[in-house]
């Protein structure tokens, strides 16, 4: 009986956290469609290299909507099982699949080189791209997409990283859209990419 | 006699019955079911496994540490999503195991982090763990490795079929039949 309400504390209490987290986003898509450039609005310039060293801007990603979701390559749990639902999703957007780009940007710059993410990624989908950079510029892009992460020591004197665990979606102009969470049920997570692809610009 | 040796024998079976279900032999103080391990990206240097760890006894146990040959080091851990934020901590002094009662480790909460990784985890193959207990002491332990979509809440439905192709870059197979 405890235990039960226990649980139903903690329940609330985690339910009340997300509601706190909905809201803030709710006020951060608002402020973002109304244009207005202000400490809720998420995305902004960056430059950083891809998987394949080559140098990558905002402007890289410009003219296509796209996902992107930070973590890093030494991340157990969460990364991969986000990166491999992430997988499973594109392959059910089919053709839709192309109106989007895909980015991993590491919270862990120091330990993910392009080659160590390019090999990471090579388990997923051939869509999503690996990005990383300086500490410096890994803070700036997480600063502007309003990104936690904090380096956790470990006994061993290593480290995990804490990390927000969504995946932002931003429409073709580089502004805020919406979210995919953690573990989101497929069948909403590939709704929400579709309406995002079918805002992609025809060229 | 016939009565007693009967008897034994049914006994013998019955202690049969657990023991093929769960590692860690008749006689150990924790029972380990179900263990499997995630099969990891290229390249990844960190894997986690998971198991529910059931203890027999009447007196609270605590696993202390953990090792396998295919990580450097091995720690049981804790992973939260807070606020949407995912955070993973070190189980501080060992993780409990109450008296006659038992712990799951699952995606999504404790598991066993296999840290170095010396070669990745492929599906289909097994590791060797070796879980440490304050009072049942070693318990060594096969894990089977199951794909990288096993066990979470969307990927895991579809079993070991998930990956499709992709797990197949074996190592070696291919690159000894290279042309001259």
């Amino acid at each position: 009986m405890m235990q039960a309400r226990r649980w139903i504390i903690i329940t609330m209490a985690g339910v009340a956290g997300f509601a706190v987290a909905a809201l803030a986003i709710v006020f951060a898509v608002g402020a973002g469609k109304a244009g207005h450039i202000g400490v809720a609005s998420i995305g902004g310039p960056f430059t950083l290299v891809d998987d394949t060293g080559k140098p990558v801007s905002d402007k890289t990603l410009a003219g296509k909507p796209y996902a992107i979701y930070f973590g890093y390559t030494y991340c157990p749990e969460v990364c991969p099982t986000t990166l491999f639902d992430l997988t499973q999703w594109i392959k059910k957007l089919g053709p839709d699949a192309d109106k989007l780009n895909y980015v991993f940007v590491t919270v862990d710059p120091e330990r993910d080189t392009p080659k160590l993410m390019h090999a990471y990624l090579s388990s997923f989908d051939k869509h999503i791209r690996g990005f990383t950079g300086t500490p410096a510029q890994i803070a700036k892009i997480a600063g502007e997409y309003r990104v936690y992460y904090k380096k956790v020591p470990t006994s061993d004197g290593s480290y995990v990283m804490d990390h927000s665990s969504m995946i932002y979606l931003m429409d073709a102009d580089e502004r805020f859209d919406t979210v995919i969470t953690y573990q989101e049920k497929d069948a909403s997570a590939v709704s929400k990419l579709k309406a995002l692809a079918s805002q992609a610009p025809t060229s | 006699m016939r009565i007693l040796a009967k008897l034994v024998f049914i006994a013998a079976l019955v202690a049969a019955v657990p023991a093929a279900f769960a590692q860690g032999g008749g006689n150990s103080k924790i029972d380990v079911e179900k263990p499997w391990a995630r099969a990891t990206p290229a390249g990844a240097m960190s894997g986690a496994a998971y198991m529910t760890l059931a203890n027999k006894t009447a007196t609270e146990d605590r696993l202390t540490g953990a090792s396998s040959n295919v990580a450097a080091k091995v720690q049981v851990h804790e992973m939260k999503v807070v606020n949407g934020v995912m955070q993973m901590r070190e189980v501080a002094g060992g993780l409990v195991i109450p008296a006659n009662g038992s712990v799951t480790l699952k995606p999504g909460s404790y598991h066993v982090m296999l840290m170095g990784l010396k070669k990745p985890l492929v599906a289909g193959q097994s590791l060797a763990l070796t879980l440490t207990f304050a009072k049942a002491g070693n318990i060594s332990i096969t894990v089977p490795i199951e794909a990288l979509g096993g066990g979470s809440g969307n990927g895991g439905m579809g079993g070991m079929g998930g990956m499709g192709g992709m797990q197949h870059d074996q190592p070696g197979g291919m690159g000894k039949m290279e042309m001259k």
